[in-house]
């Protein structure tokens, strides 16, 4: 994979956040790595760790304090410009006075689609994610999980190569969040797109994931990267295979690992 | 791979919303019972004590003589209150347009906010209403406009700023979508500005209805055309007439109710998505 050019490359990008006053808080610090087409990484790490951060500073919602990001080799700023990705957050984020299909073709909106393709564009997403026959609905009147389903098919309607995913589950119960995890793995399946996606579960980042980032907090700084070769398609078996708990415990131990040290230092 | 049918289960379709569901319409006109019979009680017991303690018609008139007022008097009253939900409907439209320009002015000029929004807050506070004898002096006494502009300044206030907290208090999350997708500040103000603010907007309208008919009303008591409701009441009370005062308040409230009623329904039109029209089950 490394001779491909990444979509996604972090050069010794560090965060620090002014809280006012002689209060600041470096919240990442000296993060590097990359991310290769077609990958699905996971970034995990605990609470306040910056994983958000992170991902908002790949998406340039806000910008380094040093270093640099580059999506599909340009500044992340010209990337957002660009619309070379799509965003979902841990809340669905729809807008109340749009039904589903209008939601869904807000970006295509925003980027001036002609009518008719947006019809079919949201059509066709919708389809992808299972809730084509919900098009009309308002918000409301769907669950949590198919909001948030209705929120990845909005992020992908204007077929982004990256999207970019801030703990998109973590609101679902573990059965729901189960099924979902499912369905992504299958729209990933049919799109080229890379996929950054930021949790806490381990389980939940070995499952999805080809590589997990795994980071420590306070400063937030990447500890390791571990490669998930387990086989696709994954599935229900997947997480019963004595392979997945191998995965999990290496990860568990990448991170116990970093908190011993923490502690002794 | 899992499918559709177990990914939809039957309770989110019980969520949605069922239209004309029979014995729906019954089942809220039962809901109005207990307020009319209180309501004709309360009528029942002032018509009695009247009687029973022979209580002067200038101190308190009983409902059915109001009532036959009323009746006799409609004609009349009926013009009056017409006239002056004129004065207080122009005074609505105009001081609510002015609010929403300028609301939309101090989101894309900060400045503006920042100039204006500590007088409206300061404005808002004070009795308008005190000024209607200065605009009766500036447009003269029986031009509607002084009402209308009385009206529309103490409409003015609280529409500007609900709007203006509609436009600035929107999801941090909506907004970094927009971001997401590099959309303009244009965009932005009429994609999320404008649609998050219209909650804000009519519950402002709902409030300034009301006052709007208080303001035109009580505008009137300090003089004005001879065809206004508000003075038609002082001048009948100033010369002891209180059942017919009594039938023209009658007018001021009827007026009043459907004022809000036809924002309601307004409101309902425009937002039908908004939390407060989703069916209520219990
Ligand atoms: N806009 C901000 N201003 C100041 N500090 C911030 C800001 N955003 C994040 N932080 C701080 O940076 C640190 C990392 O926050 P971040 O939200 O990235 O963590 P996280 O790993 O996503 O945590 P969680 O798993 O709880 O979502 C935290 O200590 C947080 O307080
Ligand atoms: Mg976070």
């Amino acid at each position: 994979m490394t001779d491909q050019t990444p979509v996604v490359s972090i050069r010794d990008v560090s965060k620090v956040f002014d809280l006012g006053g002689n209060n600041r808080l470096q919240a990442l610090a000296n993060i590097n790595f990359d991310i290769f087409p077609g990958d699905f990484v996971a970034l995990l790490g605990p609470s306040g760790c910056g994983k958000s951060t992170l991902l908002r500073l790949i998406g340039d919602l806000i910008s380094p304090s040093s270093g640099a990001v580059q999506v599909n080799n340009k500044p992340a700023h010209q990337a957002r410009l660009d619309r070379d990705y799509g965003m979902v957050f841990q809340q669905a984020t729809l807008y109340d006075w749009r039904t589903i299909y209008g939601n869904v073709q807000l970006p295509l909106e925003v980027m001036n689609y002609p009518r008719d393709k947006r019809m079919a564009r949201a059509r066709e997403m919708l389809k992808l994610v299972q809730l084509e026959e919900f098009g009309r609905h308002f918000p409301w009147q769907l669950s949590g999980g198919m909001q948030q389903r209705v929120a990845i098919a909005r992020a992908l309607s204007f077929e982004p190569s990256l999207l970019l995913m801030d703990e998109p589950f973590g609101a679902l119960d573990e059965m729901t969040r189960e099924r979902m995890q499912m369905e992504l793995l299958s729209v990933w399946g049919q799109t080229n797109t890379t996929v950054v996606f930021v949790t806490h579960s381990i389980p939940e980042a070995v499952f999805l994931s080809s590589r997990v980032v795994v980071m420590s907090a306070r400063p937030g700084r990447v500890t390791g990267v571990i490669d998930i070769d387990l086989p696709r398609p994954r599935s229900f078996e997947t997480r019963e295979s004595p392979r997945f708990f191998q995965k999990i415990t290496e990860v568990r131990e990448c991170l116990r690992r970093d908190e011993v040290k923490g502690a002794s230092s | 791979m899992t499918n559709v049918a177990d990914l939809t289960p039957a309770v989110e379709r019980e969520l949605l919303p069922d239209r004309g569901r029979p014995g729906r319409l019954a089942q809220r006109l039962w809901r109005y019972v207990p307020a009319i019979a209180l309501f004709i009680m309360a009528l029942v017991v002032w018509e009695v004590v009247c009687d029973y303690f022979k209580i002067q018609t200038f101190l308190l008139p009983k409902p059915s003589l109001i009532a036959a007022t009323f009746i006799r008097e409609l004609p009349v009253i009926s013009l009056a209150g017409f006239f002056t939900l004129r004065e207080a409907v122009g005074g609505f439209v105009l001081g609510c347009t002015l609010a929403i320009v300028v609301a939309l002015a101090t989101s894309r000029w900060t400045i503006v906010s920042e100039g204006v929004m500590p007088f409206a807050i300061a404005v808002n506070s004070t009795p308008i209403v005190a000024v209607a004898p200065i605009m009766n002096n500036w447009f003269g006494i029986t031009n509607p406009v002084a009402k209308m502009s009385i009206v529309a300044v103490i409409v003015f206030f609280p529409v500007m700023i609900n709007m203006v907290r509609g436009l600035t208090q929107v999801n941090a999350n909506s907004l970094e979508l927009m971001r997401s997708c590099a959309a303009g500040d244009f965009t932005v103000l009429v994609k999320l500005r404008i649609p998050n603010s219209m909650p804000y907007l009519f519950s402002a309208f709902k409030v300034s209805s009301t006052l709007s008919i208080i303001g035109a009303v009580v505008s009137e008591y300090f003089g004005g055309s001879r065809d206004a409701l508000g003075v038609y009441i002082s001048q009948q009370a100033a010369l002891f007439h209180f059942a017919e005062a009594w039938a023209a308040i009658i007018i001021a409230c009827i007026m009043g109710i459907a004022f809000y009623a036809v924002l309601l329904i307004i409101e309902r039109l425009v937002m039908p998505w908004h939390v407060s029209m989703r069916a209520v089950e219990n």
